[in-house]
């Protein structure tokens, strides 16, 4: 376990560095923070004297060196805008997204495994219809669409829920609501074409004949088969959200980490920016790292290697 | 003796996109303990389907559609699920044909050996695993302790259907199906899984129904035999009977087909068709279409299953002629 872990850690690096170079590159593109932060009237001179101070003067190259060199220091450099560092601002973003991500995946886990459980027990019968009929339209939901109708309806007509901020238990609903309901959707399809492979396996007419009871047939044994589809369907889904959930935290005013990039690409912060996605791309990684040691637990042949 | 377990008229339908159809019918048959009950036919002639029928583990496009299957006199078939789960192990228990997939992938040998313990005997898991590396070392598993941490995937053909009768036995089941056990399996492999079967079937008392369409397997290891066609059964008796003197058409060109001592350059002898389609089968007796004796009456009438001498039974209007042969 643990040389599969560093072997899956090491082979992640060279992905990371390469994420870094784009960011850095694409980042630059978007325009001359000078434009930005100095007024109209600004003369040659002052531009040049704000380009030499943020290091702006230095050839692209020499710039990246600069800069991999100040990451490998755990330095992230300064806000343009704030002065502070980029990390204290990104740090301070992350942990939001990351609740609502997670609040977000374990409903959604839970609520498709149940459901799809559900209706891959009985193939075509009216439960697994209506399951069906239910996950197809919310995997087919527009996030935006679902979330401003949520904020007229239930904040501002019935006035039941805020319509911003993070502050009490009925601040999450929405958000969560709205960033659920496409992964909730996709999972359940995912689920339920896993079961009903898994359920209809040998094995599980094996189960039945030692007298085991439905819930250990189809949790016990048919469920931890079906898993590893769910599994990497659930991480591309994750980092979805962990990427920062742009529209839903610019609706509800969340003050995640995909509120930040937005700002900061157009206040052309750059180093925030580039700390918002190194912060991310090693969280996703991360998450790859986990995704994959599931796996392993879950299946000894991955574990060994095998390919059975 | 009462025999342990009695199948009474038992039938099974099966859903299909043409309708449904009646894959096993009228199919009477009985077997004490101790003793090994051949249940014989083509593929596709229902013993399967019974067999699951018995063990309540029908596919869900197929159901029971009447009789009754006694286990020491009480009808199984329509007791509550709860109870019936109770009998899986104990009272009937079944191995099953394709020993590759039929052990989970992703769970231990030791744990999935251990499960009936845990299931019925309500064991704590050190002492299931216990039973469960016993058991392993009954069915002759090399190295039962290091090998019950394995995963099946790290077990051979023959050892994991070694591992699938170890499941089944557990429990010392009453009445044990096995379902073509050695079909999957090389011939070297076949003789040494029959043995353990007998073995264990000698010294549990228990009862073996053994389904197969391999002849030489029911001449060797069975007592009785029921021979399946079409869905029903044609001929039941002894073994050695039966085999000697076949009283039904489809038994004997069963046994004709059988490559003895023919001259090089001759044709091996069979039975003339194939077995009718189950949407599509002859009125009165299934078999007329191929059989050499047929008649107007088999058109007209279904032959039952009836007494034809000492202890065997035939459902065939002209048993006697080949009686008389």
């Amino acid at each position: 376990m643990l040389t599969f872990l560093r072997r899956r850690i090491t082979s992640s690096a060279i992905p990371l560095v390469v994420v870094i170079l784009g960011v850095f590159c694409l980042a630059r593109l978007t325009g001359d923070p000078a434009n930005l932060y100095l007024p109209l009237s600004a003369t040659p001179e002052m531009r040049a004297e704000f380009a030499a101070r943020h290091g702006f003067d230095q050839p692209l190259l020499v710039q990246f060196g600069d800069y991999l060199a100040q990451v490998v220091r755990l330095d992230f450099g300064e806000s343009l805008r704030t002065a502070e560092p980029a990390a204290t601002a990104v740090l301070r973003a992350f942990p939001a997204t990351l609740q609502l991500a997670g609040a977000t995946m374990i409903l959604a886990i839970l609520g498709a495994v149940v459901v799809g459980s559900w209706a891959a027990y009985r193939p075509n019968s009216v439960a697994d219809r209506v399951a069906s009929f239910t996950s197809t339209t919310a995997a087919s939901m527009p996030d935006f669409w679902f979330a401003i109708m949520g904020v007229l309806v239930f904040a501002v007509a019935l006035g039941w829920l805020p319509t911003s901020g993070t502050v009490g238990a009925a601040a999450w609903v929405l958000p969560v609501l709205t960033l659920l309901i496409r992964p909730f959707g996709v999972l359940v399809q995912v689920v339920r074409g896993a079961m009903v492979s898994a359920l209809s396996a040998p094995y599980i007419k094996v189960a039945r004949s030692k007298g085991a009871g439905e819930v250990r047939v189809v949790f016990g044994h048919a469920l931890r088969n079906a898993a590893p589809p769910a599994l990497t369907v659930a991480g591309d889904l994750t980092v979805g959200l962990v990427n920062g959930a742009v529209v839903v935290e610019t609706i509800f005013g969340w003050p995640g980490i995909g509120k930040l990039m937005i700002t900061s690409i157009l206040q052309r912060d750059f180093a925030v920016l580039q700390a918002a996605v190194l912060v991310t791309a090693v969280t996703i990684f991360a998450l790859n790292i986990v995704i994959d040691a599931c796996y392993a637990l879950l299946d000894s042949r991955v574990r060994q290697g095998v390919t059975a | 003796m009462n025999p342990v377990l009695e199948v009474d008229r038992l039938a099974v339908d099966i859903r299909t996109p043409a309708g449904t159809v009646r894959a096993v019918r009228e199919v009477s048959f009985s077997v004490r303990s101790g003793e090994t009950l051949a249940l014989l036919g083509e593929s596709g002639c229902g013993k399967s389907m019974t067999a699951q029928a018995i063990v309540g583990l029908l596919d869900p496009v197929a159901h029971v559609a009447g009789g009754e299957v006694r286990l020491d006199g009480t009808d199984v078939l329509t007791l509550p699920p709860a109870q019936r789960r109770r009998l899986a192990g104990p009272g009937l228990s079944i191995v099953f044909q394709d020993a590759l997939t039929a052990l989970n992938p992703i769970q231990t040998v030791g744990a999935q050996l251990a499960e009936p313990f845990r299931i019925h005997e309500r064991l704590s898991r050190r002492a299931a695993r216990e039973r469960a590396v016993e058991l392993m070392e009954r069915v002759g598993i090399p190295e039962p302790r290091a090998r019950a941490g394995a995963y099946p995937h790290q077990f051979s053909g023959g050892m994991r259907q070694r591992l699938l009768i170890a499941l089944a036995v557990a429990l010392h089941p009453k009445v044990l199906l096995a379902d073509e056990p050695t079909t999957a399996l090389d011939v070297t492999v076949q003789a040494q899984i029959m043995e353990l079967l007998r073995d264990l079937r000698t010294e549990q008392q228990t009862a073996l129904i053994l389904i197969t369409h391999d002849l030489a397997v029911v001449a060797e290891q069975a007592d009785h035999v029921a021979v399946m066609y079409a869905g029903g059964i044609v001929e039941t008796g002894r073994v050695a009977d039966v085999f000697a003197k076949p009283r039904h058409p489809y038994t004997r060109g069963l046994l004709d087909s059988v490559p003895g001592e023919v001259a090089r350059g001759t044709n091996l002898k069979s039975i003339p068709g194939s077995p009718p389609d189950l949407h599509a089968v002859p009125s009165g007796c299934a078999f007329r279409t191929r059989c050499p004796l047929a008649t107007d009456v088999c058109a007209e009438q279904r032959p039952p299953l009836a007494e034809a001498g000492q202890g065997r039974m035939s459902a065939c209007h002209h048993w006697k002629e080949l009686a008389d042969d």
